[in-house]
């Protein structure tokens, strides 16, 4: 594996590989000195297109916590935000040495340009509507965790599919590990064409809910109402937010997840993101875990 | 062609360890405050199985953990890449006397990582080496403190050790690749 582009492009056998690396990488986690000298001399370039807090600070954790030193590009008055192109910052990063690259862009697509470009390896940490696939990889670990295997479960992703890069690199996740899949949402923001057999769609949030054993909460965009694709916020949360109430309809064990940041009192209640049921905070902690995995698995192996 | 030369069976490996547990605890004086850890793989399945012998010998069990190095290697980036499995040491090895336990020592390159990882789950009052076979060519300076059974090879050959917790059955052969019977010299 030279860079780390999309969930659709990974075998079976590597997620396998990536998410028991990630495993041990939680281990490291637990110990008071949470560091190893793994990645000891290499260093990662975080260049941020598109603002993010979570996920640039957890592949910044992540670089630290295997030695490796970390540069960051993003907004707030970077050389980025005064209009450099994505092709200046290419020729920077290779003037500086960097030994990787971690991208994050609106448009789908920039971080495969990038590694076509660069002889180093490329992260996505995000882009556009394409994938997000390190955000698969932690609610697939999240999930393994939970319920021992991911084969033979049925994972509903709800909301915004169409629009969402997360529920891309899910579907390609869970499809791939076993898992049967359910889009659910309003018609508008999963099309019944969304997706093909055996992945299903559903426009009934009571159906999706009723089969689930893990529950994927996708973030609404405040966008969205403007775009006309949800008549307002206060009715998707009566149509399509997870409630208590809604929730005492899923299987008891019906695990929550959600990539943050949650809109509380839209897609999700407070008292969901808090309860028993969810494992939000558990996703987080992963993240840092499987950005470990996936930099030593980047860095980590003799150059092919 | 492949030569392979059987240096161990079932009853020497199981003689062996036997023979190590007698000296772990003579060197020691009992088994009050060790802690075997092995190093993965099949130094785990050889921790347990001393830690077996101690609990036959003196009536306690010692706690045995399991050691992944693959985050301390010296040669990361190096070689095709690895996965690694999460390291457990069930108690604190804090103070007290840890034997790390390993199948071949060969180069000393996996106990010097070893080393290091073991400290950072806290620093040891001492720690032992313990291996079923040492087969010579050492990088670094570091020895064996018990011993299964020296072996004198050369380079180019491997030592094949298979345990029945991993490998179903339990031998230690000496795989030689063609043309080897040529002089080389033995350590």
């Amino acid at each position: 594996m030279e860079d780390f582009l999309g969930i659709a492009e990974l075998g079976t056998k590597t997620l396998q590989d990536l998410l028991d690396t990630a495993e041990s990488m939680a281990e490291v986690l637990t110990r008071r000195v949470k560091k190893v000298p793994t990645l000891r001399g290499r260093s990662v370039a975080n260049v941020f297109f598109e603002p993010s807090t979570r996920t640039r600070n957890a592949f910044e954790l992540a670089a630290k916590y295997l030695s490796a030193d970390v540069v960051n590009f993003t907004g707030g008055g970077s050389s980025l935000e005064k209009g450099e192109t994505v092709w200046d910052t290419v020729r920077t990063l290779e003037a500086l040495g960097v030994d990787a690259v971690v991208v994050r862009h609106r448009t789908s697509g920039v971080p495969e340009a990038m590694a076509r470009q660069l002889d180093i390896p490329v992260i996505n940490a995000g882009d556009g509507e394409h994938e997000h696939p390190t955000q698969a990889l932690l609610d697939l670990l999240t999930v393994r965790q939970r319920f021992g295997h991911i084969a033979g479960l049925t994972v509903a992703i709800v909301g915004d599919v169409l629009h969402s890069r997360v529920a891309r690199s899910d579907l390609y996740g869970f499809s791939a590990l076993g898992a049967r899949v359910i889009l659910a949402g309003p018609p508008s923001l999963v099309p019944e064409d969304l997706a093909e057999p055996p992945v299903r769609v559903t426009w009934s949030l009571e159906e999706a809910l009723a089969e689930a054993d893990v529950i994927q909460v996708l973030r609404i965009q405040r966008e969205r109402q403007q775009e006309g694709y949800i008549p307002s916020l206060q009715e998707y949360r009566a149509r399509w937010g997870i409630t208590r109430e809604r929730l005492a309809q899923a299987k008891p064990h019906a695990l929550i997840l959600h990539p943050g940041p949650q809109n509380r009192g839209v897609e999700i209640d407070s008292d969901v993101v808090d309860g028993s049921q969810s494992a939000i905070l558990r996703q987080v902690q992963n993240g840092v875990a499987v950005r470990m995995a996936v930099l030593y698995r980047l860095l980590g192996g003799e150059p092919e | 062609m492949v030569n392979q030369a059987a240096i161990m069976d079932q009853d020497a490996i199981r003689r062996a360890l036997m023979r190590i547990a007698h000296e772990v605890v003579e060197k020691n004086r009992g088994v009050g405050g060790l802690v075997l850890v092995g190093i993965r793989r099949r130094g785990v399945p050889l921790a347990r199985r001393i830690a077996e012998n101690l609990a036959q010998i003196e009536g306690t069990e010692p706690p045995v953990g399991s050691l992944d190095i693959g985050l301390y290697r010296d040669d990361v980036g190096r070689r095709p890449w690895t996965p690694v499995a999460a390291s457990q040491i069930p108690v604190s090895v804090e103070g007290k006397v840890v034997v790390l336990v390993d199948d071949v020592l060969y180069t000393g390159r996996t106990v010097r990582a070893a080393l290091d990882a073991i400290t950072e789950w806290g620093r040891p009052a001492a720690i032992q080496l313990a291996v079923l076979i040492d087969r010579g060519h050492r990088e670094l300076p570091i020895r064996a403190d018990y011993v299964g059974k020296n072996v004198p090879t050369a380079r180019r050959e491997e030592v094949l050790v298979q345990l029945r917790e991993v490998d179903g059955l339990d031998q230690v052969v000496l795989v030689k690749p063609e043309g080897s019977d040529q002089v080389e010299e033995k350590r």
